[in-house]
């Protein structure tokens, strides 16, 4: 049975090492853990090393020890509809069904019923979905039931996962601080900094020296890394515009790097980089690459979607008009992004769009050049590694 | 078979709820350290003084700063002073005894005391990136060996290990492997009263009860950088009543606001959307 949660909590990607699941078992056969509250409680203070994998924990174990095992493809299914309509939740008078189940049943007929249901349903009275008047969903006008996911249902008389610490998850935490942690990890030190004193040297040269002292000093050791933060802006990233202003505080704000730029573009790159685009102050890119060193660590952030020509064709932007110098010219946005990737080798792209709409040509352009991570804790920490020259996840 | 170890029960300064006091006896039953983080303010350092003192043995304390390293926390080869002495050094002074130049840290005095005590490791992610690494080998085997003298140093009791982290920087996977971790999450109202009760017994009931409305109102208050703390409510409640405020100024306005809020952003963002913030 343990088994089984070791399984469950790997495959919600909680990283169990060997070390700590041994401790766990010891623990069991030393008779740590009288009942189902202490293992909880014993099992997440051992196994999971971060608040964020709290919610994975209480999903796995109660997928493990009740017995409700969704199917992997179903739950995240249902997450979905459930996330995609949690808008459509209204006023709430009294379930005119009166459903008069005990908690148990409910249970039971909730598994039941989602294991026939195959697809997604919003309104109507018997599946589980959103709106409606089935015991089993969101945001459902049952005067008791089994609520999935959070928010609406207040009237639900059991909670199928409390799923209190939802909120810390990584791939959703997105507060400025835990931005600056993820950064912070941003690093490479080398001796270039103010002199400090070397102590061994010191000892040695004063040994030498028959116990006449002698200082010695060394440069003390320096963050090398410069970064350089690329912003698409305006268009289709507005809805992102608080999550983007967010990472650029962030990193604008930590001190450590030994120097840290901000410049903007409007869907790809065509031979110029904004301050802002109010104050139409920009730089040519080819002038701007003469300063960077490949100790520039570049991170773009942008949805990378644009239509086709944007991306492929020289010229292809509207911006690209303002560029019209013979070879420079010629190029596309793709070949500016190459082009920047060529002098600054440690780089990435953070997109702010959710996976499933990667599919689209320009975005798997771009990811072919920079490695692409979603614009999450998680994918921040990732892009992180890649700006250390180590891989991405 | 059930073991006996010693237990925490919380103590009478110290709320601790069920969870935690669940995670230090896990800690403590299987020798590791334990991993506590959370908010600032959440009471993280005060639960290793709750703990030695429930459990009677002393407390050591690892106060880690930007520079500390962890070689410090183990033992310190002066060697300064021992250059100093051998070329100054007046009667008496035997430079050739190193171990005279050999002062353990606090971890090393946690290994060496003569009996079980609490060390509190505090604030580690305050030191370096690679600072919990170095303390691994001394964690897992509670030993250390010292070049110098060619010893080795060995535990005669494990020591009650409680470490805190701001979260300021993430700890290596490696190192979070050896802990038992415990998220204090933020107090919610019922507990929050019983802490205030802990440390103000005699607060008017109607004063609190509108201190800790508006306390989690400005909590909530998007886009703040620093959210105030427990620490800080309790500051704020105290110069509340030295004061006189009543409960009615507490609804129109915010009195003494900067206790609360010390980020000079925040108090305009908050003076941009409400009135009566001073």
């Amino acid at each position: 049975m343990f088994d089984l949660l070791l399984f469950n909590l790997r495959a919600r990607g909680v990283a169990v090492g060997l070390s700590e699941w041994l401790a766990f078992l010891d623990g069991l056969d030393r008779g740590l853990v009288g009942d189902l509250d202490g293992l909880y409680r014993f099992g997440r203070a051992l196994l999971v090393h971060h608040e964020g994998h709290y919610d994975a924990w209480d999903v796995a174990f109660r997928a493990t020890f009740e017995g409700v095992e969704l199917e992997p493809e179903l739950s995240e299914q249902l997450q979905r509809w459930l996330e995609e309509a949690r808008d459509l939740v209204g006023p709430r008078p009294g379930g005119e069904e009166g459903i008069d189940l005990d908690p148990e049943a409910l249970r039971e007929a909730f598994r039941e019923r989602l294991r026939e249901q195959a697809e997604r349903h919003d309104g109507g009275s018997r599946w589980i979905g959103t709106g409606g008047r089935s015991p089993f969903g969101q945001g459902g006008r049952a005067a008791g039931g089994i609520r999935v996911g959070r928010g609406g249902g207040r009237s639900a008389i059991a909670v199928a996962g409390e799923r209190r610490w939802r909120d810390y998850r990584r791939d959703r935490r997105l507060e400025l601080r835990d931005f600056q942690v993820a950064l912070r990890a941003l690093r490479s030190l080398a001796r270039e900094g103010p002199p400090e004193l070397d102590l061994d040297a010191t000892v040695r040269r004063t040994a030498d020296n028959a116990g006449e002292v002698e200082l010695v000093e060394r440069p003390g050791r320096r963050n090398r890394v410069h970064l350089v933060l690329l912003l698409d802006t305006g268009g289709s990233m507005d809805p992102h515009a608080r999550l983007v202003e967010r990472l650029f505080t962030a990193a604008s704000e930590l001190e450590g790097f030994r120097s840290f730029q901000a410049w903007s573009f409007h869907n790809a790159p065509y031979g110029w980089l904004y301050r802002s685009y109010a104050s139409r102050e920009r730089r040519p890119i080819p002038e701007l690459l003469r300063e960077w060193t490949p100790a520039h660590r570049v991170l773009w952030v942008g949805d990378a979607s644009m239509a086709p020509y944007e991306l492929f064709h020289p010229g292809g932007g509207f911006w690209a008009s303002r560029w019209d110098d013979g070879e420079a010219g010629a190029m596309s946005g793709l070949d500016w992004l190459r082009l920047v990737r060529r002098r600054c080798p440690a780089s990435a792209w953070l997109n702010p769009d959710p996976e499933r709409y990667w599919q689209h040509p320009t975005v798997r352009a771009i990811a072919a050049v920079y490695p692409m991570f979603p614009l999450t804790l998680d994918g921040l920490r990732s892009a992180v590694r890649v700006l250390r020259g180590q891989p991405g996840r | 078979m059930t073991e006996r170890f010693e237990r925490f029960a919380g103590s009478a300064r110290y709320v601790a709820d069920e969870d935690l006091m669940a995670d230090v006896n896990a800690a403590i039953a299987l020798g590791r350290p334990l991993l506590v983080r959370g908010e600032p303010g959440t009471g993280k350092t005060m639960l290793a003084h709750a703990v030695a003192e429930s459990l009677g043995m002393p407390l050591l304390g690892w106060y880690v700063k930007s520079t500390t390293t962890a070689k410090e926390g183990l033992y310190v080869y002066d060697v300064v002073q021992r250059l100093n002495d051998s070329r100054f050094g007046g009667e008496g002074v035997d430079v050739s005894d190193i171990r005279r130049y050999i002062r353990l840290g606090v971890l090393g005095r946690a290994l060496t005391a003569p009996e079980r005590v609490v060390l509190l490791i505090d604030e580690i992610d305050k030191a370096d990136l690679e600072f919990p690494n170095d303390l691994l080998r001394e964690l897992d085997e509670m030993a250390f060996h010292i070049p110098e003298l060619d010893e080795t140093v060995r535990a005669r009791h494990r020591p009650v290990t409680i470490i805190t982290s701001n979260a300021e920087k993430e700890l290596p996977d490696a190192f979070l492997r050896r802990c038992v971790f415990h998220y204090i999450a933020f107090p919610d109202r019922d507990r929050l009263r019983r802490i205030v009760d802990v440390h103000l017994p005699d607060l008017d009931a109607r004063l609190l009860d509108a201190a800790i409305e508006r306390f989690y109102g400005l909590r909530s208050v998007e886009g703040l950088r620093k959210k105030p703390s427990t620490s800080e409510l309790l500051d704020w409640l105290f110069v509340l009543v030295r004061a006189g405020v009543t409960p009615g100024d507490l609804a129109r306005r915010l009195p003494h606001a900067g206790i609360l809020i010390k980020q000079e952003k925040d108090l305009e963002l908050l003076r941009s959307r409400h009135a009566g913030i001073a």
